[in-house]
């Protein structure tokens, strides 16, 4: 738990934190936020806490692995497959 | 892998099948909710996509195409979600808990996380969190978080997926995972607390 002075350019932080922590915010508005968060203890704290929630989620693997697939779904797959590349053939000069 | 596909080289066909079947499950299983719809969205995905390669202009942007093509077959296949019903999320919602004090200053309630552990059993807890932290997100943010943040396609590939410009893909992305960290610090505030002292 932190204290500090809770004002408008912690709300406004806030809506933009996402394009601030994955680099998609203009160079000045970019230098506003690190200003911002550079004196603001709490917001930095947040701002961690958001990007260890996009951490974690990028290195989440669902346990739920699908079964191979039958035998007679995978022949139609690589019967579709042969047509597509018979048609491309046909095509290319 | 699109272009060896195209170019009809060995292996390639196998390589695309296993990458992208399991890709597609996961997608639509979180996404429908049901593991047995996740498994044919899958099977029809690829065998629409097999069967319009052609449709497909860039095989750069072969991910997009392929997610798009299975978000579509989600929708067609969605029966009554067991997952959250679709509401906006507003950013007020996940406004941290500030309370005023008397000396000026504004208190922020947030649990400790420098000290999120490495320990596989806690991350296999994280992992159960973060499920049901999705199940519980609305489709149209859910959806967003699966393909930016899980699947890490870019902003605009995801917007290419769910026909939506740019800035919804942000705006929605930003509230998903607002949404998921407050859940993942609500479970660190009081689960979390009792199972580092048991493993630690």
């Amino acid at each position: 738990m932190s204290s500090h002075k809770h004002d408008e350019n912690c709300r406004k932080m806030f809506a933009v934190l996402s394009e601030y922590l994955y680099l998609e915010l203009s160079a000045d508005a970019c230098r506003e936020m690190e200003t911002h968060i550079g004196g603001c203890e709490p917001c930095a704290e947040f701002t961690q806490s958001l990007r260890k929630t996009v951490e974690l989620c990028r290195a989440y693997q669902p346990q739920d692995m699908p079964g191979p697939i039958a035998m007679d779904a995978r022949q139609q797959l690589i019967d579709a497959y042969q047509k597509m590349l018979a048609a491309r053939r046909y095509r290319l000069p | 892998m699109a272009r060896d596909l195209l170019d009809g080289k060995p292996e390639a066909f196998d390589r695309f099948v296993d990458h992208f079947s399991s890709k597609i499950f996961n997608y639509s299983r979180l996404m429908c909710g049901h593991r047995e719809d996740a498994e044919e969205v899958a099977q029809e995905t690829l065998l629409k996509v097999f069967e319009s390669f052609d449709q497909l202009h860039d095989p750069e942007n072969v991910r997009a195409w392929v997610f798009r093509i299975a978000k579509n077959a989600c929708l067609m296949k969605r029966r009554k979600s067991t997952y959250a019903p679709d509401r906006e999320l507003s950013l007020d919602e996940f406004l941290p808990a500030w309370s005023s004090e008397k000396d000026g200053l504004t208190k922020l309630e947030i649990a400790d996380w420098s000290s999120l552990p490495e320990d596989q059993a806690i991350r296999s807890e994280l992992r159960r969190v973060l499920d049901e932290t999705i199940a519980e997100l609305p489709a149209i943010y859910r959806t967003v978080l699966l393909l930016r943040d899980v699947e890490e396609l870019s902003t605009e590939e995801t917007a290419q997926v769910l026909d939506v410009n740019t800035d919804a893909v942000k705006t929605r992305l930003h509230r998903a995972r607002l949404f998921a960290r407050k859940k993942l610090d609500q479970y660190l505030r009081e689960d979390g607390q009792a199972l580092r002292k048991v493993s630690g």
